[in-house]
């Protein structure tokens, strides 16, 4: 089993892993949902071996979103549902704003998404992650970039 | 399509993808960007530790002579690392002696930590601490670590007598390795097996720490 300490695990994942879940559930949710990708990569950790980390701990993420939808019977993140309160985003920033429209992507874009942006995984990765293939990732990704942009442009008019 | 179209449809087409690559940077911010995910990690760790599914959970405490770190098991303390002993290096040996599941915890070692600041500060003398032997071999080298806890605050004796002590008079060399490799420094004061003469000896956390600890007790 990997004896790597979980301990620098836990650092090198933690933003992308959150980052993600808030994009998948909401900021209120994503904290249950932290603790419980963490809980279940520690209890899980030897079969990590082999695989890659982020990719690996960021299926976990997607699993406990999944549940948690499943839990709430929602949808993740009803449109509109407030953000916690940040200052206007300085550009170094994730922009709260445009990941509440992800929130209002179809599932798999949302999806594909959160996991290239939030979670910064390649598209092999993601493809592993959401079970797919690499081509079809990319394509989610695309037009969730897509239909984001015509949003925006909507709104800007 | 007329003719002016075209170049047009070619700078719309060129401003769909700028306004793309817009929407990845605002998704993506800058790597490194602040977030709250380190409150939240800790409170993980905190539970793990607490839980037990965290099998090791260690911490760090600042003392006149340094950091230093400690590690516990749901047994007790099971190792301490001296100033001169990176942490980087701690973590790793006890991921790789006792199990990789470890976390940083302080609020699990509050009482280790407590109780360690007292001493450096000079004010307690003995420990109040669960220990787990783990990272002791066993045989000879627990004998003289075992004979060694025994010692009072404030006393010493030599690897001759540390080594009788632990039922073999002849095998000081052995009682200075067994020392050497002491997880538990401290705790288990091997810092109180000397030397006979003027110069104390070596130490596991440096020969000057060995003379401030000393100092510290009043013995040299």
């Amino acid at each position: 089993m990997s004896r790597r300490p979980f301990h620098l695990f836990l650092d090198e994942h933690r933003t992308p892993v959150l980052a993600y879940l808030r994009a998948m559930v909401g900021p209120s949710d994503a904290d249950d949902c932290f603790q419980e990708t963490f809980m279940a990569a520690l209890r899980n950790y030897e079969t990590l071996d082999g695989h890659s980390p982020r990719a690996w701990v960021m299926t976990i993420a997607r699993n406990k979103a999944i549940d948690h939808h499943r839990a709430t019977g929602r949808r993740p993140v009803p449109k509109g549902e407030e953000l916690p309160d940040v200052p206007a985003p300085k550009t170094s920033e994730p922009d709260p704003e445009l990941w509440a429209e992800v929130a209002g992507l179809p599932d798999r874009q949302r999806e594909a998404v959160g996991l290239r942006f939030a979670a910064d995984l390649r598209y092999r990765e993601i493809a592993a992650a959401m079970d797919t293939s690499e081509e079809a990732a990319r394509r989610s990704v695309h037009e969730g970039l897509k239909k984001l942009r015509e949003r925006i442009t909507k709104e800007e008019r | 399509m007329t003719k002016n179209d075209a170049p047009r449809d070619a700078g719309a087409k060129k401003g769909a993808a700028a306004d793309e690559r817009e929407i990845e940077v605002r998704l993506r911010g800058s790597a490194g960007a602040s977030d709250d995910s380190d409150e939240l990690a800790r409170r993980f760790a905190e539970i793990a530790a607490a839980s037990g599914d965290a099998e090791v959970a260690f911490a760090t405490l600042d003392t006149p002579v340094g950091t230093t770190s400690v590690a516990a098991t749901s047994r007790g303390i099971v190792s301490v690392g001296l100033p001169n002993h990176a942490l980087d290096d701690f973590v790793e040996r006890l991921a790789s002696d006792i199990s990789p599941r470890i976390v940083e915890a302080p609020g699990r070692l509050d009482d280790a930590r407590r109780e360690l600041s007292e001493f450096f500060e000079g004010e307690r003398r003995n420990f109040d601490l669960d220990l787990d032997w783990a990272l002791v071999p066993g045989g000879f080298y627990r004998k003289v670590l075992n004979a060694t806890a025994r010692l009072p605050y404030g006393s010493t004796k030599t690897y001759g007598e540390i080594a009788k002590s632990a039922g073999n008079p002849r095998a000081h060399r052995a009682a200075g390795t067994a020392l050497g490799v002491n997880p538990l420094p401290i705790v288990v004061p091997c810092h109180r097996i000397v030397r006979a003469g003027p110069d104390p000896g070596n130490y596991g956390g440096g020969p000057e720490l060995k003379r401030w600890l000393l100092g510290l007790e009043g013995s040299l």
